[in-house]
């Protein structure tokens, strides 16, 4: 049973030669591959991770500036609206205003006119009743007066006194 | 329910064939001789036997010779030694074979014995390409074609692994970053994990096909004292070229200590780098080497009790046995790598204690 705890030479050199041999084939046809490709994905890995995370940074900040200018743009239309409203109702008041105006002055007019037609008409009638009170009184009376001018007078006195309003 | 079907017809179909090999073993049957046959190196590749008595027949592969002896290189194949008389005849000299030793001898096979019924017969220099050899290098094919195929796979640009990649990567980068990186230091350990990875695979695929219970498996290359021997070298080598100033200052001064128990602790430091790959070496081969004699003990228990009704014992325990083994495959490929890179990291550190 010895054998088990002797070491034989042979074995030793062939397990030695195959072993530096597999170490050395592995060295540069896998290890070397291997461990190069694994460091190239970890630091694809690792930069991709880095991107999408300054990608996200971005999207947020871009999120963030679109609500602001929406903001913006929602007070910039609100406020318009506002100062829209404002002009609509006063140039609404500023137009009844004016129509009012229009109006109170078109009546006064009328007024002004239907007062003086009225005077107008007032003087008519007086002229016409105290030409027609001559002729009556000339009718009735001949001598009495000398002048149509002396009895127009007198009528105009007792005209003026009536009143026809 | 199917599958103890299926195990208990195992068992069934096995019992002829251990009943037959029951009945010729009239003869005292030695376990211990076969199990030191099984777990020791070959001259010849056993694949299978059968029959008995006069018509037992073997299949083996004999395997080629190699010795060095006198000045001169005999190369022959192991058949050359007589099937009755084991001598062999090469350039004029004679050789006997013996229980897996090649002795010297003369034409009539005379050899001389010690008290104690060991040879003592001058021994050629045997470096034949022996049973473990030939393991040994099957397992560098698997190994090589693994990872060279492995590593074509990443020769494209980044991606997801895929297929036998993606069962070996998680293994590499444990390697890499739980057992060189944790031990020996991350801005260290880059040069030493193709060494640790080399290390790693060639014990567990090895340990895997000492496993394989039939041709071309079995043979105990781990578990060969050569074998342990030469990695724990490999390890001491590298651990010691690699040794930084204040490792040797620590290690062959010991400062801070009084100068009295330095006399005590600096032999104790020396001593200590050659127990590192001493224990090393033990370790892997005492744990292979008893995985291979349960299992061989269990299998032998059915021909030492020599009765057929302890099969179903004798396999179920050996099936759980080497589920075990499995594991201690790995393990013990772990634990060799893990304690190279911690003596590795010991070595290369460069801050004071």
């Amino acid at each position: 049973m010895d054998f088990l705890l002797t070491p034989n030479p042979g074995l030793v050199i062939w397990t030695t030669i195959s072993f530096v041999g597999l170490f050395l084939a592995l060295k540069k046809y896998a290890w070397g591959p291997i461990l190069q490709a694994l460091k190239v994905r970890e630091d694809t890995i690792e930069y991709s991770l880095q991107a999408a995370e300054k990608a996200k940074a971005d999207v947020e900040e871009m999120v963030a500036t679109r609500q602001k200018m929406m903001d913006e743009a929602k007070k910039e239309r609100d406020e318009l609206l506002k100062d829209t409203r404002a002009l609509k109702d006063s140039i609404l008041a500023e137009a009844k205003e004016s129509a009012q105006e229009e109006t109170q002055k078109l009546l006064n007019v009328a007024r002004k006119q239907i007062e003086t037609d009225k005077l107008t008409a007032i003087n008519q009638l007086k002229n016409q009743v105290a030409d027609m009170s001559i002729q009556i009184a000339s009718i009735l009376i001949d001598k009495e007066i000398d002048t149509d001018e002396k009895q127009k007078e007198l009528i105009n006195k007792h005209l003026d006194k009536a009143n026809f309003n | 329910m199917k599958k103890v079907f299926s195990l208990l017809l195992v068992i069934l179909v096995s019992i002829p064939l251990f009943a037959s090999e029951k009945s010729s073993k009239d003869e005292e049957f030695d376990p211990t001789d076969l199990i030191m046959h099984h777990i020791s190196d070959a001259h010849s590749w056993h694949v299978v036997s059968w029959g008995e008595g006069e018509n037992e027949k073997h299949i083996e592969i004999p395997l080629p010779i190699l010795l060095y002896s006198e000045g001169k290189i005999h190369t022959f194949l192991f058949s050359k030694f007589d099937k009755k008389t084991h001598i062999a005849q090469s350039k004029g000299q004679y050789f006997i074979y013996d229980h897996g030793t090649i002795y010297q001898t003369n034409k009539e096979g005379v050899v001389t014995k010690d008290s104690h019924g060991h040879i003592i017969n001058e021994k050629p220099f045997d470096f034949s390409l022996t049973k473990n050899v030939w393991s040994m290098w099957l397992s560098l094919i698997i190994i090589l074609a693994i990872f060279i195929t492995i590593a074509k796979m990443y020769s494209d640009k980044p991606s997801r692994p895929k297929g036998i990649q993606s069962f070996f990567e998680p293994i590499i980068i444990f390697v890499k970053n739980d057992i060189a990186e944790e031990q020996i230091g991350s801005h260290k350990a880059h040069k030493f994990v193709p060494y640790l990875l080399t290390v790693f695979f060639f014990i567990w695929i090895n340990n895997l096909i000492g496993l394989v219970p039939f041709f071309p498996g079995g043979s105990n290359f781990t578990g060969n004292i050569s074998v342990t021997m030469v990695l724990a070298i490999m390890t001491f080598i590298v651990t010691n070229i690699n040794g930084s100033k204040s490792y040797w200052k620590h290690t062959l001064t010991a400062p801070g200590v009084p100068a009295f128990v330095k006399v005590l602790l600096v032999p104790v430091e020396i001593i200590g780098l050659f127990t590192k790959p001493f224990a090393l070496t033990i370790r892997l081969l005492a744990n292979i080497t008893a995985g291979h004699i349960i299992i061989l003990s269990l299998v032998c228990l059915i021909f030492i009790l020599n009765t057929v009704i302890i099969s179903p014992v004798s396999v179920l325990l050996s099936m759980v046995m080497f589920m075990l083994e499995l594991l201690v495959a790995l393990l013990q490929a772990y634990i060799f790598t893990l304690l190279s890179a911690m003596f590795i990291g010991m070595a290369v550190a460069d801050e004071e204690h």
